[in-house]
């Protein structure tokens, strides 16, 4: 055992924090889940294997003589994974900069806190690092099993990635709190989280858009324009695709920067870490001022008093806002195909209508939690004269109203070129949103809004059928708008998902 | 049990509870038969998970009792709660505001749950704000501020509609003197005007100094109830406190048990 107040023993005690948070995250606090959370976990690695098969089985035979097109394919993947390493990386630093949790025992204590802090960043890179480890894992598998054991340098390049994701983060974070101080960045690291998720994967979408009229990612990257531009295929621009196909010197290269990459991360900025978590502390007891309403209190009923109230504070969670951010931004692409296609009177409704309806699914799902279980007065609404019911369906109309601001322009938009696709879009947004919605109320719990990052830990099953309703909602759509009638398929499903959901949620609407 | 409201029978009756019980693992409230009239600063007092929350819980609506009837100034409130409530307000010790409002955006809220005509309700919202010492934060999110100002601003939220009766658990729980002084001096106030208090609370000196009459629950049933004298009475003894007359009769039900 480890001297106490030493490097490996603070390492250990983050360990077991870290070991608890994740087991309580999977179990919700529930020690007789575990045997079903690990089978749970078998049973999602079964199908994570099968799913990784059918998409990469054709790869596993990938020239390994390093020719242009495969390094531009394999670097292109890799920078879409780590764009998504580098969100996920930047909302655990923000999250760790604002966790007041043990923040007064630490600074309080004799330990040195440039220790304790440089320990915890490390534990945010091990958490990266094996997070990517984890969804990356099926799919090195099966290209190992087809291509061969050179295959598996890939788990150390995605290990690599997962640690200068997490020194990136930090050095971005720690810059947002210098440039526009500790009141903001926590708003402004989410958007930029957010941003930075959705920035790669729009990008090649919006080229592939205006290139060749498709949505598919990797259409931009294939073109005969990138390959002709791409740097020679010896360059250490190459070497993280190079280890992914199994050059174990340009493996070894790719995996010392990214590490040393970290650990000056960690020394550089271990410091600053508590001084600016310090700051973000404080933040709490800023001060916030509304501007004076202009006029006196405006006569409104119940209903609209409720809903006003949710659309108020929806609009000023920052959360929320960066999460809406995300999905408007995911809607970009689609917008501009839907551009695209009302310019050249082509015809592709047919991808662009359930990646709208998707979207409405997943973002109603949130809204839904944040204003029928987010409620962070519920004595005040259940003790004042209105009922149970009248407050369900103002809370209700606060979510579609929502829904239909973010989709009624692009619903509009596609009127002007397709009425009927407008109508099938329409349809499919209201289907998706009030699914998402029926599911929230079936699942219901008193929560305050800041546990809103926890809400799937309450409920799998709320969250799987949440997915799965969107998901159906999405194919009913997509094939009403392809004028089929085995779009009744889905929406059988997505109906029966509901009913699923009425009859074994715990809480009947 | 000595019936101590004889003197009081001529007023307007503001709670009365007949039978009430409410079980959860084991019974929470038993056959609780209680009686509050107008004007009265009633204190209800007992050992931790004797069923005072619970009780009021229930005169609130927060929850359904097994059995028993609740009526609020003439109205069956298990019958008709939306009228019930609409003549009581309820704070807890835990302020339940929202951190994104500001004081008037809360307020405004508040008023228009309870349906207030809004000129109305401005004038009380800018007369409340100015009595409890909020003016300087009218308009700042309620996110930073001390347990005290967000009482405060809950307790806005519970005068605001002008109810008839309140009904605190445990409001004082938490403030700092001058916060819980302003508080104490507020309900004593609105007695003064003519509307009840129900008001539970650990401090036996504060339910000495301001209740008009006093219960004592324990175990879920009401085991005493009076005036301080009255209580006194019961025990036996005429020159003790409240204190020990409360941990009296307390042990004496224990005892019983």
């Amino acid at each position: 055992m480890s001297q106490p107040a030493t490097l490996p023993w603070l390492a250990g005690h983050e360990l077991r924090l870290g070991w608890r948070d994740w087991a309580a995250l999977m179990t919700a606090g529930r020690r007789r889940r575990a045997r079903n959370v690990a089978i749970a976990i078998l049973i999602a690695a079964a199908v994570m294997h099968l799913f990784a098969w059918w998409i990469v089985k054709g790869y596993a035979d990938a020239n390994v003589a390093y020719d242009a097109a495969t390094l531009v394919g394999v670097t292109g993947t890799l920078l879409l994974s780590w764009s998504l390493l580098l969100s996920q990386a930047m909302e655990s630093v923000t999250r760790a900069f604002y966790a007041r949790s043990d923040l007064d025992l630490i600074l309080t204590s004799p330990v040195s806190a440039r220790k304790v802090f440089a320990v915890r960043m490390g534990r945010i890179a091990a958490a990266s690092v094996a997070v990517a480890l984890l969804l990356a894992a099926p799919f090195i598998d099966v290209l190992a099993l087809r291509g061969g054991l050179r295959w598996l340098a890939a788990y150390g390049v995605v290990a690599a990635m997962g640690a200068v994701a997490t020194a990136a983060a930090l050095a971005l974070t720690i810059a947002l709190f210098r440039l526009v101080g500790a009141k903001r960045t926590r708003l402004i690291a989410q958007i930029v989280a957010a941003v930075i998720g959705a920035a790669f994967v729009i990008g090649l979408q919006i080229a592939a858009i205006f290139s060749f009229g498709t949505l598919s990612r990797f259409a931009a990257l294939q073109s005969q324009w990138m390959l002709a531009r791409a740097p020679d295929p010896a360059s250490v621009f190459w070497w993280p695709a190079r280890a992914v196909l199994g050059d174990l010197g340009a493996l070894a290269g790719v995996v010392a920067v990214g590490f040393a990459l970290l650990g000056v991360a960690i020394a550089l900025f271990s410091r600053r870490f508590g001084e600016h978590t310090l700051a973000a502390a404080g933040v709490g007891s800023a001060v916030v001022r509304q501007r004076r309403a202009a006029l006196a209190f405006r006569p409104r009923s119940q209903a609209r008093v409720l809903r006003h109230k949710e659309w108020t504070l929806l609009q000023r969670d920052p959360w929320l806002m960066s999460q809406t951010l995300m999905q408007i931004l995911y809607l970009l692409p689609p917008a501009l195909l839907l551009w695209v296609t009302f310019r050249d009177g082509t015809d592709a409704y047919v991808v662009l209508i359930p990646v709208m309806v998707m979207a409405a699914g997943q973002l109603a799902g949130g809204l839904a939690w944040l204003t029928i279980s987010g409620e962070d007065a519920p004595d005040l609404v259940a003790s004042a004269p209105i009922t149970g019911i009248g407050v369900l369906r103002a809370k209700i109309e606060a979510v579609i109203g929502a829904i239909a601001l973010v989709f009624a322009p692009m619903v509009l938009a596609l009127g002007l070129n397709s009425p009927f696709a407008a109508l099938v879009c329409g349809l499919g947004v209201l289907a998706s949103a009030a699914a998402a919605t029926w599911v929230q109320l079936c699942f219901r719990v008193q929560a305050k809004r800041s546990q809103f990052r926890r809400r799937q830990t309450s409920s799998r099953m709320a969250t799987f059928a949440e997915a799965f309703s969107s998901i159906a909602w999405a194919a009913t759509a997509a094939l009403a708008a392809a004028e089929t009638w085995s779009a009744l398929g889905p929406a059988a499903i997505g109906a029966g998902i509901l009913v699923g959901v009425w009859m074994i949620g715990p809480r009947q609407p | 049990m000595h019936s101590s409201a004889s003197f009081l029978d001529h007023r307007p009756v503001a709670l009365a509870l007949r039978g009430l019980c409410k079980r959860f693992e084991r019974p929470a409230v038993e056959a609780l038969d209680l009686t509050v009239y107008g004007g009265e600063f009633y204190a209800l007092v007992g050992p931790n998970g004797a069923g005072k929350t619970t009780t009021l819980r229930m005169v609130v609506g927060l929850l359904r009792p097994d059995a028993g009837s609740i009526c609020i100034d003439g109205i069956d409130a298990l019958y008709d709660p939306v009228a019930a409530k609409q003549v009581t307000a309820w704070l807890s010790d835990e302020p339940m505001i929202y951190d994104k409002l500001s004081p008037y955006e809360y307020l405004e809220f508040v008023a228009g749950l309870w349906r207030i005509e809004p000129r109305t309700a401005e004038l009380r919202t800018a007369e409340l704000i100015e009595w409890l010492g909020l003016s300087p934060h009218a308009h700042e999110r309620c996110e930073g501020f001390s347990k005290g100002m967000r009482q405060k601003v809950a307790l806005a939220g519970a005068l605001v509609h002008d109810p008839k009766l309140i009904i605190l658990d445990e409001p004082l729980t938490g403030l700092d003197a001058a916060s819980a002084r302003q508080v104490k001096n507020v309900l004593r106030e609105r007695v003064a005007a003519g509307g009840t208090v129900i008001m539970t609370t650990h401090i036996l000196e504060v339910a000495e100094r301001m209740a008009d009459r006093i219960g004592v629950i324990a175990r879920g049933r009401l085991i005493a109830e009076g005036t301080l004298d009255q209580l006194r009475h019961q025990t036996g003894q005429t020159a003790i406190t409240l204190e020990d007359a409360f941990l009296t009769l307390v042990a004496g039900q224990v005892e019983a048990a």
